[in-house]
């Protein structure tokens, strides 16, 4: 566990760079995150992404994995990785604030 | 001062097996690959074959005969229904965790961007055609091919 100055805002890390409260999120966290795993600029398709990632994670109380990305938020699992290259899941809950997922598929 | 391993960059999984049981694990270790940018080809053989294969996908059973952690004698494994039962069972257990039918799988691990080939020796073997496959098949390949498509992966044998 760390804390680290993100966007001005004082934000508790694991030791793998995700965020362990997801209360502490905000947008500008979001843009820095996502700059730090070489994503240089979140479109309005990567905020498709994360705005149901927090939705559903806040609902479920755990982030959605790839396919109830594609059957519950309707996004197609080939633009999931091309927004998210190289680790999809991963990234786009810690671009949104949640832990790094623990589930297989 | 020990240096860190370095990480897979890619793997190339075969399966060989048709059972539900058999083929799950590599399908899973092909979409994991993808999952943490792992570069993944998959080579489907044998039995392996019908995971790909337009008609069977779907049907794939769990065989609870010659299987001694079904924990279940092989005169009761060999009852007509008891294979279909025990991968109804499977199949509901799976779809718990959010892990989709072979069929599905196929297609979710194909949009990763892995690479599924077909053998070519088996195509032979059972007279199949490129249409007896589901469109995500890449291409039917020999073992040379396969090799080669494998340059700097770990094999990966299930």
């Amino acid at each position: 566990m760390a804390i680290k100055d993100i966007a001005g805002v004082q934000i508790e890390l694991d030791d793998e760079g995700f965020m362990t409260n997801p209360e502490q999120w905000n947008k500008d966290i979001a843009k820095a995150l996502a700059a730090e795993e070489g994503i240089s600029e979140l479109t309005d398709k990567h905020w498709e992404v994360i705005n149901f990632v927090r939705q559903d994670a806040k609902e479920k109380g755990q982030v959605p994995t790839i396919r109830r990305m594609n059957k519950v938020g309707g996004i197609a699992t080939k633009e999931l990785y091309a927004l998210f290259p190289n680790g999809p899941a991963k990234k786009a809950a810690k671009v949104s604030g949640y832990p790094k997922p623990q589930d297989c598929v | 001062m020990s240096e860190k391993p370095n990480k897979i960059e890619k793997v190339s999984i075969v399966i060989s097996k048709g059972s539900l049981d058999g083929v799950y694990p590599g399908l899973i270790m092909a979409n994991g690959a993808r999952m943490e940018g792992i570069e993944a080809t998959v080579f489907f053989t044998f039995f392996g074959l019908e995971a790909v294969m337009k008609k069977r996908a779907h049907k794939l059973k769990v065989a609870t005969v010659g299987n001694p952690a079904m924990h279940m004698p092989t005169i009761l494994g060999s009852i007509p229904g008891m294979s279909s039962f025990a991968t109804s069972m499977m199949k509901k257990e799976m779809e718990k965790i959010d892990i989709p039918p072979v069929d599905e799988f196929i297609e979710m691990i194909s949009d990763a961007g892995a690479g599924l080939y077909a053998c070519k020796a088996t195509v032979d073997m059972f007279h199949l055609t490129q249409d007896d496959f589901l469109p995500q098949v890449d291409s039917v390949i020999n073992v040379g091919t396969f090799y080669e498509k494998s340059a700097g992966a770990q094999i990966i044998f299930t």
